[in-house]
């Protein structure tokens, strides 16, 4: 039986940036046990033989002509911006202090 | 309507005032709309009636209006996808579906409600509250996009865009007693539509009738250069399929996985009546076996999760919307953390978590990479049963509308609605909804799927015409005319 503890969905938590409160963590550890027993039944059929299928259509190196066309203008893509500055995106610190 | 407006018996001005008027009336108990633009509406609406009057020839549909899934953008106007971390966003462009929809003159009404960017089944898990299926008010319109379907059963619309992931236009359809498409992959762009399982989703038509549903298929399908899985192709005759619904020679097959045990009676029932009415039109019914159809829930809930973990990263505060904890030297990382902390519902969490772990070092073949192999599997199931048959066929879900709240603590239970939707994404094939009546025991709304194969959509429009047909000729009156009235203000 597949599980995941607590300390494992705070990891995942990590990974995906989604702070969560120990509540959110403590429920979703006992739901994946319940949830990963139930997907965890494609290994019954997914043998060496069987091939991956990522996407339904077979399509390989989609081109198009490589021509200049419009696109939104800085005003426009900046339009839905938490904050900005000289027309451009402001973001918090990325880097630390000493950097 | 379309008739109407050709024949100058009405305007669109008129129509679209009606529409928003009844939208006035009973979206108060409903909650199919999260935005209204009646502004914008109108002003199309007077657009096209100055072009008819000038004499110029216009779509079948022009001046129709219509219902748009708040998951795909328009621009200026506000879209959430149902979740709060995109609230108040205008996005500055529109998707493909929209450009082709101004281009067909069909009226843009507004936006409808829909889970957390299409996560779920009941559209109980939009941030905005739930929708409230018109057939009684207590119970779920289905997910989803239960906004567009329960528009188009409150008369609100009669015309509406749903996007299908793994059910998300024909489950709705099926409980609300209206028409439902899931075209094949790649036959609808996906330009502008917000991502949520990129090798699953797929946008198509909500309608009450099957012809209508194919007019508003064809003006939205196409090859786009702007998504590079759209279909290089003529799009399917789906038109003149559904004037003609002959089905005389055409082979049914009905899933043997997908009825029996598990399947309400009422939707057994109405099943079973409507494989009756085929044959009569002239079909033959086979049995077709799809053992590998029963892993298909498990894999998509592994392959949706996966894709939508990393389709879900781009909501990170930075370029627009919500943004939470931007004080003074916080990190960009702990804003991240914070927003989507707040951002996000209790279901997406759920499925971007469960996807960074199946896509994770050490589990990735156990899970994913299982999970690839079945969709190959359930593909291999379909092209067999498509050799000894035209269409497929099956119940769209198990059972008829449940009551609001009565699984969304049961996130499996949950699932299972959608068992027999799923196998048609996994391999990106065609699958309708239509209605077939109404359950005996609770007097709610039962869905007929046909499945075809890819770029063969006609067929399911062949089928679904020849069904409504005899199905009209029947009862005497569309199934929606036996729907309660709704009282509102």
């Amino acid at each position: 039986m597949s599980s995941l503890s607590r300390d494992d969905v705070a990891n995942l938590a990590r990974l995906a940036r989604i702070e969560m409160s120990e509540a959110e963590l403590v429920s979703l550890s006992s739901e994946f046990t319940v949830i990963l027993d139930a997907v965890a039944r494609v290994q019954e059929v997914a043998g060496a033989d069987v091939e991956p299928t990522s996407h339904p259509l077979p399509l390989r190196n989609v081109f198009r002509p490589d021509v200049v066309v419009a696109s939104l203008t800085s005003g426009e893509a900046l339009s839905g911006a938490p904050a900005q500055e000289d027309s451009r995106f402001r973001v918090p610190q990325i880097l630390g202090e000493e950097a | 309507m379309a008739a109407k407006l050709i024949s100058g018996e009405t305007t669109s001005v008129a129509l679209t005032q009606s529409h928003l008027d009844r939208i006035e009336a009973v979206d108060a108990d409903v909650h199919a709309f999260l935005f209204v633009d009646s502004q914008g509406a109108l002003a199309q609406a007077a657009a096209v009636d100055a072009k008819r009057a000038a004499g110029e020839k216009l779509s079948p549909l022009a001046g129709v209006p219509l219902a748009l899934k708040d998951v795909m953008v328009q621009k200026g106007v506000p879209t959430t996808a149902g979740s709060k971390i995109l609230e108040g966003w205008r996005p500055p462009y529109d998707s493909t579906v929209v450009v082709n929809l101004k281009k067909n003159d069909i009226i843009i009404l507004g936006k409808t409600n829909m889970d957390e960017f299409a996560m779920g089944s009941s559209t109980e898990n939009s941030a905005y509250g739930p929708t409230h299926n018109p057939w009684d008010l207590t119970r779920i319109p289905g997910g989803s996009g239960g906004g567009s379907s329960a528009a188009l059963a409150a008369f609100e619309a009669p015309l509406a865009i749903g996007t299908d992931t793994g059910g998300s236009i024909r489950q709705p359809a099926a409980v609300t007693g209206t028409v439902g498409v899931k075209p094949t992959y790649g036959g609808v762009s996906r330009f502008g539509l917000i991502a949520f399982s990129s090798s699953l989703d797929q946008a198509g038509p909500c309608a009450r009738t099957v012809l209508d549903a194919a007019l508003l298929h064809e003006a939205i399908a196409g090859h786009d250069p702007k998504d590079s899985t759209s279909i290089n192709a003529p799009v399917p005759q789906v038109v003149a399929a559904a004037k003609s619904g002959d089905v005389k020679g055409m082979k049914i097959g009905v899933v043997k996985e997908l009825n029996g045990e598990g399947y309400q009676s009422g939707v057994r029932t109405r099943f079973d009546e409507s494989l009756e009415l085929l044959a009569g039109a002239g079909a033959e019914i086979i049995e077709v076996s799809a053992p590998n159809f029963e892993y298909a829930l498990a894999a998509y809930y592994l392959i949706a999760p996966s894709e939508c973990s990393s389709n879900l990263a781009r909501f990170d505060a930075m370029r627009y919307g919500l943004r939470i904890g931007d004080v003074d030297g916080a990190s960009a990382e702990s804003v991240m953390n914070l927003t989507r902390e707040v951002g996000f519902g209790r279901e997406v969490k759920r499925r971007i978590i469960l996807g960074t772990y199946a896509l994770s070092s050490g589990y990735y073949d156990a899970y994913y990479g299982s999970a690839q192999k079945v969709r190959t599997l359930i593909t291999q199931d379909f092209n067999k049963a498509f050799e000894k048959c035209d269409v497929m066929v099956s119940p769209t879900c198990p059972t008829t509308a449940f009551k609001i709240g009565e699984k969304s603590n049961d996130p499996i239970a949950m699932y299972l609605n959608d068992i027999a939707t799923i196998p048609v994404n996994m391999a990106g094939i065609g699958g309708m909804s239509v209605p077939s009546g109404l359950a005996p025991e609770d007097g709610l709304p039962v869905g007929f799927q046909i499945m075809a194969p890819a770029m063969q959509d006609q067929r399911m429009y062949l089928v679904g015409a020849a069904l409504e047909a005899a199905l009209l000729t029947k009862w005497g009156a569309p199934l929606l005319s036996q729907a309660p009235a709704l009282v509102g203000k």
